[in-house]
């Protein structure tokens, strides 16, 4: 088995004294779809948040290949960083620049590549979601939906192995949320990028999740770690509900 | 709480004979009690009788058959009524009422886990701690802004920054070309005042031509400087605090963060430097102005000669007042730009957040540049410059 990207090992989430989730361990392996599910409030995006080093654990490490993000110098930060994109929820494009600049920066910062080859670049990743027209526009100039993807081509901006998205296709329309869909498969399948998502979208869920990281906002710890098909026929009764999207509950428990 | 209702009696009293009057009353029935409700309840909007105090066990049933019309305002005083008591040993069977009425009651009573723990009042002694605590924090935030500040200049000057030149040239030209008008205006009338007051109180001795030296001076060495960071205050102060502010409610902060790009280099560093570079450039216009409506007054109204004018006030402006003029206006530049990207960087994630991190701004701003005054001028007059 290849070594994990990203290893969480027994973290505890908490503001205050409010603890979110407790006793949260699992891998991120190369290549593969890991979604978050989960109900509203159950720490999906703190989770994320941990993930990506915003928030440090109450408890536990969060490892970025063998290195403790959080006790990271700032050198080995920097490069750890460099290794993954994330993409917030409702996109946080830099509002003074426009679309293309936003995806040009990371490139700017972290590459030696000239201004031409980052414009061709930033040009490619914008045409990559469906934004191949939005250039030069500015970020307030752009629909919800669209900013979601351009936050997308600035995650991809470096290649990154690893990508982190929270809520995707959330509020988008179905053949958009259908166009992403089919870019994070290409991403995993052609290029070898791992994915880590939060999402509550059943269909993105089944058509994309390599594995379904379930958060129960009420045993505030996670409560399945699986493929999506066999969360819904083998999973806990919470999981199998929301799978089903709660219709068929006692259906399923009498199974 | 009395909940009184024409209890009794449904059927009787009616106002216009035709509806009867909503009624509801509870009986004790065998292992439990029953809740008969009748009559026609849409837009009655009364509330239902509290349950009895012996009610702690058994089952809650209904009778509803005299009920004849309802709506969401009886779900509601029901589901009042009724999820205080949702807990064994009592049991609640909605089989009796109608069949709207009971799935709307029965969604409304799932149990739902609250968002989060209900808070308790905190007592006086809990709300000072909990101020002083909050004071404490802020005064550490203030210093810690400005750590990272010349933290960030190291950065800068070793190469090592994320500050974009171009946003820096950016910040320089909103903040200072853009600035001339007001800059100029305020300048002017703060002048005009200053020259007309003094010189009425000077004419009274006969010593008007003492008008250049009272105007040069005060407009060079205090007036300038202060008017200049009032204006840039309430000009580009709260706008720092709102930029940051909703660029932090935005998430983009983070993405900064996460792309491991350090947001006071990226943000605050050319803020504070553009404010650098402006405010004494925006000082020594604000004084030029002001001299030269000291001038206007003086030669205009008081009738003290061009030339005598212009001698007196170059006699009167030595070098430690300008230099004293320039430094007070870079110092309360940078106090605007630190209150402003201060109370951007810890603003909260709301648009109410960001609307009371502008005002915080300025008014922090002003305040540090009064207090920063009083410092410099005890300072100086020690100094004896």
């Amino acid at each position: 088995m290849t070594a994990p990207l990203i290893r969480v090992q027994d973290v505890t989430m908490a503001f205050g004294d409010h603890v979110v989730q407790r006793d949260l361990t699992f891998d991120v392996l190369p290549g593969e779809v890991l979604a978050i599910a989960g109900g509203s409030g159950c720490g999906k995006s703190t989770l994320l948040r941990h993930l990506i080093g915003l928030q440090a654990p109450a408890a536990g490490q969060v490892l970025h290949g063998t290195q403790d993000l959080y006790t990271a110098d700032a050198n080995t930060l920097g490069v750890l960083r460099q290794g993954f994109g994330v993409a917030f929820q409702a996109g946080a494009l830099w509002s003074s620049m426009t679309v293309g600049e936003n995806v040009m920066l990371p490139m700017q910062l972290f590459t030696d590549r000239d201004a031409q080859a980052c414009e061709q670049d930033a040009r490619f990743k914008l045409a990559l979601v469906g934004l191949g027209g939005s250039f030069e526009a500015e970020p307030a100039q752009l629909s919800g939906g669209m900013r979601k993807r351009a936050a997308i081509a600035r995650a991809l901006a470096l290649d990154p192995p690893l990508l982190f998205l929270d809520e995707p296709s959330a509020g988008l329309d179905p053949l958009s949320s259908a166009h992403l869909d089919d870019l994070i498969r290409h991403l995993r399948d052609d290029l070898g990028t791992a994915v880590v998502m939060v999402s509550h979208e059943l269909g993105s869920l089944f058509a994309l999740a390599d594995r379904i990281l379930f958060l129960d906002a009420q045993t505030k710890t996670m409560t399945a770690l699986g493929p999506p098909d066999e969360l819904l026929h083998r999973g806990p009764p919470g999981v199998r509900a929301f799978l089903r999207r709660g219709a068929t509950e006692s259906e399923t428990e009498a199974a | 709480m009395t909940e009184s209702l024409p209890a009794t009696s449904p059927h009787t009293g009616a106002p216009d004979g035709a509806r009867p009057a909503a009624s509801a009353q509870w009986t004790e029935q065998g292992n439990g009690w029953l809740l008969g409700i009748g009559g026609e309840w849409r837009g009655h909007g009364a509330a239902l009788p509290a349950a009895p105090g012996a009610l702690v066990q058994g089952e809650v049933r209904f009778d509803t058959t005299a009920l004849g019309s309802w709506d969401v305002a009886l779900a509601s005083s029901l589901w009042q009524r009724l999820s205080a008591l949702t807990r064994p040993p009592v049991t609640i069977d909605l089989q009796g009422l109608p069949e709207g009425l009971r799935e709307i009651l029965s969604m409304a009573l799932t149990e739902t886990p609250a968002a989060t723990a209900p808070r308790r009042e905190p007592d006086r002694i809990t709300r000072v701690g909990a101020s002083t605590q909050a004071w404490w924090d802020d005064g550490r935030r203030s210093l810690t802004l400005v750590g990272e500040v010349v933290l960030s200049v190291g950065r800068l000057l070793r190469g090592k920054s994320g500050m974009r030149w171009s946003d820096l040239a950016w910040q320089v030209e909103q903040t200072g070309p853009r600035s001339l008008p007001i800059v100029a205006l305020v300048s002017f009338l703060v002048g005009l005042i200053v020259a007309y007051m003094g010189a009425a109180q000077l004419q009274r001795f006969g010593a008007q031509n003492f008008i250049a030296d009272l105007v040069t001076v005060g407009v060079v060495r205090e007036v300038a400087a202060l008017l200049v960071g009032i204006v840039l205050a309430g000009r580009v102060g709260a706008a720092f605090a709102a930029q940051i502010g909703s660029m932090r409610a935005n998430e983009e902060v983070d993405a900064l963060t996460t792309l491991g790009v350090n947001p006071v280099d990226f943000l605050v560093l050319p803020r504070v430097l553009a404010l650098l570079i402006v405010g004494p450039m925006l000082t020594a216009f604000a004084a030029v102005v002001g001299m030269g409506v000291g001038w206007l007054v003086a030669v205009g109204l008081y009738g003290v000669t061009p030339l005598e004018y212009v001698y007196a006030s170059a006699q009167a402006l030595t070098l430690p007042h300008v230099l004293i003029g320039l430094l007070k206006g870079t110092v309360y530049a940078v106090l605007v730009a630190l209150a402003g990207c201060l109370q951007g960087m810890s603003a909260g994630r709301s648009a109410q957040a960001v609307g009371d991190a502008t005002t915080a701004a300025v008014v922090q701003a002003i305040v540090w540049m009064v207090v920063a005054a009083s410092v410099l001028t005890v300072v100086f007059q020690q100094l004896d410059w």
